[in-house]
């Protein structure tokens, strides 16, 4: 039984790897993706028009922190093309930067889940985190055709 | 040759008029005993930061109060370098006059008298109040002095000759009697203000004709962004329709959209500036552009 559980885990790890590895223009856009409707879920608490729930706003921050650890290795070398993809050539020019940018991501969302424990601190806390995401779009990610 | 002579006259009194209506205006005498009046420099700081005048004139997003020149700005016309604005006496603008510094903004021309090319958005800022503008002149003058002159503006010809602005303008920009400002008490005016003046949100949003005249007719409808690469959105009430107030003062103050998605490109860098707003300020530019015009 465990054998087969891990076998199981096996191949649905490589299958994941292999879909990185195979399509990764594909794999971002889900990642981004998924950030968006994260984001979009928490978005009315933060207007204060949704009652402040503190398990969907750890659980967001923990999808933040998710999607930084593996989005870096969704930008290959070579993955600029072969796709239609909004990923702009300047992620490939400065990769350390664009990296880091995903590190301050995690660290800051790990920071906000210590520091969020209420409306007060959410609201505080929150809205810095996302601030990451329009920092790394305006430089990487193409306009608006 | 009396028909050489009719010519030489007609090509005398073209480069006459040419001449005459290209000329720098002077700045309005009731604005200039104005700025005499001292600024105050912490109500100056908010007009900094919602004049975006760091977005073009500091290097480094990470030092905005280091005004030495930005980067090269992409054009239709040509590359331009936004010149160095911090007050140092020799390479900034340290020894301009309250007045020189309003005629930039007004009349959309430097201290030597020669026109400014309106990448420069003195057709936006010229709505400004003057007390807006002594009150950031005031501002300015505190700020760190700068070392170091920005390259000349690479454009080519015709739209290289300074004098062509001052038809641009007649074009343009007609006459205006010196603002009045605006009370912060009646937002959606208030807001129908911090848009079209200091917040110069139509020098994107705006459509450009093929000389890079503003559209009136189409103000704010959404627009090719002037470096060529995307478009910017449709800020009218008409395109702002699945937008609420809280959406768009969402979207200012931390550049997350409705749909959850960040707003990317030449935005990030305005979010950053208006997060130094007042609340008060967000809600009135919110509120006004959902009334619309």
């Amino acid at each position: 039984m465990r054998r087969s559980v891990l076998a199981a885990i096996a191949v649905l790890v490589s299958v994941g790897a292999g879909i990185a590895a195979d399509d990764p223009i594909k794999a971002r856009k889900e990642l981004m993706e998924a950030n968006g409707k994260t984001t979009k879920a928490v978005v009315p608490m933060m207007k204060g028009q949704a009652k402040f729930d503190l398990a969907a706003v750890q659980a967001a921050l923990n999808a933040y922190i998710a999607a930084a650890e593996k989005a870096p290795a969704l930008f290959p070398v070579g993955s600029e093309k072969g796709g239609k993809t909004e990923a702009l050539p300047a992620i490939w020019m400065n990769k350390s930067d664009f990296e880091a940018r995903f590190v301050k991501l995690g660290t800051e969302s790990k920071a906000a889940l210590a520091a969020i424990k209420d409306e007060a601190s959410f609201q505080a806390n929150y809205g810095p985190v996302l601030k990451n995401c329009g920092g790394c779009h305006e430089l990487y990610r193409a306009k608006e055709k | 040759m009396k028909a050489l002579a009719a010519l030489i006259a007609l090509a005398l009194i073209g480069a006459g008029a040419f001449w005459f209506l290209s000329a720098p205006s002077r700045l309005d005498p009731q604005i200039a005993a104005e700025m005499d009046k001292p600024g105050d420099a912490r109500a100056g700081e908010i007009v900094f930061w919602v004049s975006g005048c760091a977005a073009c004139h500091a290097k480094s997003a990470d030092e905005p109060l280091k005004l030495g020149g930005g980067k090269e700005l992409e054009t239709p016309f040509g590359p331009i370098t936004p010149p160095n604005i911090s007050p140092d006496p020799d390479d900034g603008i340290g020894n301009w006059s309250a007045q020189a510094f309003a005629r930039a903004i007004y009349d959309g021309v430097n201290e030597e008298g020669e026109h400014l090319f309106p990448a420069f958005p003195y057709p936006s800022y010229r709505h400004m109040s003057v007390a807006d503008v002594r009150d950031l002149w005031a501002y300015l003058r505190g700020l760190p002095k700068v070392r170091g002159l920005s390259p000349p503006p690479g454009f080519g010809f015709p739209f290289n000759i300074r004098r062509a602005v001052g038809i641009w303008k007649r074009l343009y920009l007609p006459r205006l009697a010196p603002p009045e400002a605006v009370a912060a008490a009646d937002p959606i005016a208030y807001g129908r203000y911090l848009v079209q003046g200091p917040g110069h949100c139509g020098e994107c949003h705006t459509p450009r004709d093929f000389l890079g005249g503003p559209i009136a007719s189409k103000a704010l409808t959404g627009a090719k962004m002037p470096s060529g690469k995307g478009k910017s959105h449709d800020i009218t009430p008409t395109g702002l329709k699945d937008w609420s107030e809280s959406d768009i003062e969402l979207a200012l103050t931390t550049g997350i959209t409705p749909e959850g998605d960040s707003l990317g490109g030449a935005m990030a860098e305005v979010v950053r500036n208006l997060s130094h707003l007042p609340k008060e300020d967000i809600h009135a530019i919110a509120r006004y552009l959902k009334a619309g015009p």
